[in-house]
């Protein structure tokens, strides 16, 4: 039997990945990120999961014993938050392009200077183009499904990509949450062992990585590309099998009270929920607004976008980072090339808050969807507005 | 992919994640393209003393059946080490144009 249990987001992480039985955790302890790696190295030291835990001198090491790891075969698993990632950043590269399907969770954090510890999504952003599967969560259980789900997402033959699953740092990573721990034996059901079609072997040689001279780089990108946009079929299918099993529901693109309203609200991560709250309290009060949640971040859901915001006529995006010295907030702007080619086209607004772990409260999302409104009917030669901030 | 000219080769030729499954491929990798100038010698004063074979660092030179050595020139990039290190100036580097 599932039991629900009162537990700390990140311990219900590292009881995912037990679950899942991986087999190599390489990772570097990081606020807000680090009661994820140490609840996975008591794991392990208590003999309750058996990995090996190779506990490393920086996130760069992590990330590279992760795919020395993932290469041979081997289920691996790290969690990483805001610089560390950073200091990763090549080594994602690496990982994507050699498709190998390291699971990671990031509990987003802003980045230096000046020093935060707090979340917001400027880490995800910087690793936004790093050819990694993104799934954004807005509480525990997602986190906890999201970790089962990516693994199987990740070695899919279909896909063979390395998955990003993004947690707010300390909004989600540091709650104690009723979190529904499934049963082994419906886990393995849904999980299948991973089986690498070309894992480093010495009776059957392969060469990873290898050099690629200008004849052949476009190809090796395009193949790539090609790949990870195809993975968001395996995504949906996946997230569908999961519902039937376990009865939880996840798209692509996801959709709150949004029937027939003029103005939709759209938010990426745990500030969904506070969002929900402020939208049941203007849609009480007769507002026609819905909320519209982005949950894969990539591949982007370009066509599930477009058919979910096709009947509004304002669009308040509201991004937790900046794209310092870009036109709008990284997700504003994809939303507005998504939407650019369309007939009819949405007014876009963005609003940019949460920054460096800044709260937003319920009534601070009634007054982003105001201030939007109100952008979009005057019109503003700003392209954006920093929520909060102090003039 | 092997059957292939590289410039036939398409997107979809590709293993996943450009895995090479060949063992041994960069043999095939001509990396003489990259040279410049090359090494010639002149075997009337070579002692077969092999300091040019040790000090290749692309492994391109080899003994021959007389003693002497001799440079594969599909492999070599002309980076002159041979010709630095030879004590007894058998290698002069020559421009690939003259």
């Amino acid at each position: 039997m599932a039991k629900r249990v009162g537990m700390e987001v990140s311990l219900a992480i590292g009881e995912a990945a037990t679950l899942a039985d991986v087999d190599v955790v390489a990772a570097y302890p990081i606020t807000p990120q680090t009661h994820i790696v140490e609840h996975l190295a008591e794991l392990v030291a208590n003999g309750d999961l058996d990995a090996s835990y190779i506990p490393v001198e920086s996130e760069h090491s992590a990330m590279s014993a992760c795919l020395g790891a993932a290469a041979v075969g081997a289920r691996t698993f790290t969690a990483t938050a805001g610089q560390g990632l950073e200091l990763m950043h090549e080594v994602l590269f690496v990982a994507s392009s050699m498709q190998l399907p390291v699971v990671m969770t990031v509990a987003n954090r802003a980045l230096s200077a000046p020093l935060s510890v707090w979340g917001d999504h400027s880490d995800v952003m910087a690793a936004r183009d790093t050819g990694w599967i993104q799934i954004f969560t807005e509480n525990g259980q997602e986190v906890f499904d999201n970790v089962l789900c990516a693994f199987r997402i990740g070695e899919d033959r279909r896909v063979l990509l390395p998955v990003m699953v993004h947690l707010d740092g300390f909004h989600l990573s540091h709650m104690i949450e009723p979190i529904l721990i499934e049963e082994k034996e419906k886990v393995d059901k849904f999980l299948p062992k991973n089986d690498y079609p070309l894992p480093l072997d010495p009776d059957k040689p392969v060469s990873m990585g290898t050099f690629a001279p200008p004849v052949i780089y476009s190809e090796a990108k395009k193949a790539q590309e090609v790949n990870l946009a195809a993975s968001k079929d395996v995504v949906v299918e996946c997230w569908e099998e999961f519902y039937k099993m376990f009865g939880r529901r996840y798209q692509p693109v996801e959709s709150y009270r949004t029937e027939d309203a003029g103005v939709l609200l759209m938010t990426m991560g745990s500030y969904s929920e506070t969002a929900m709250a402020a939208i049941d309290k203007l849609r009480d009060a007769g507002q026609s607004v819905g909320l519209v949640r982005l949950r894969l971040w990539r591949p982007f859901p370009t066509k599930e976008l477009r058919r979910a915001v096709k009947n509004a006529e304002t669009i308040i995006v509201f991004d937790r980072a900046l794209s310092l010295g870009g036109q709008a907030g990284p997700v504003c702007s994809e939303v507005r090339s998504t939407l650019y080619g369309e007939a009819q086209k949405p007014k876009v607004v963005n609003i940019i808050g949460g920054l460096g772990g800044r709260d937003v409260t319920v009534a601070g999302f009634e007054e982003i969807v105001r201030k939007g409104v109100a952008m979009a009917e005057k019109g503003s030669d700003q392209e954006f507005e920093i929520y909060g901030v102090r003039e | 992919m092997a059957a292939k000219k590289e410039t036939d080769v398409t997107w979809k030729d590709l293993e996943i994640g450009s895995i090479v499954v060949e063992p041994g491929s960069a043999e095939q990798y001509a990396t003489g393209g990259w040279r410049s100038q090359r090494p010639v010698y002149d075997n009337s004063k070579c002692n077969k003393c092999g300091l040019c074979f040790i000090y290749c660092p692309e492994g391109c030179i080899r003994p021959q059946e007389d003693g002497y050595y001799k440079p594969d020139l599909f492999y070599c990039k002309g980076c002159g080490i041979c010709a630095e290190e030879c004590p007894k100036d058998v290698i002069t580097m020559v421009e690939e144009e003259e």
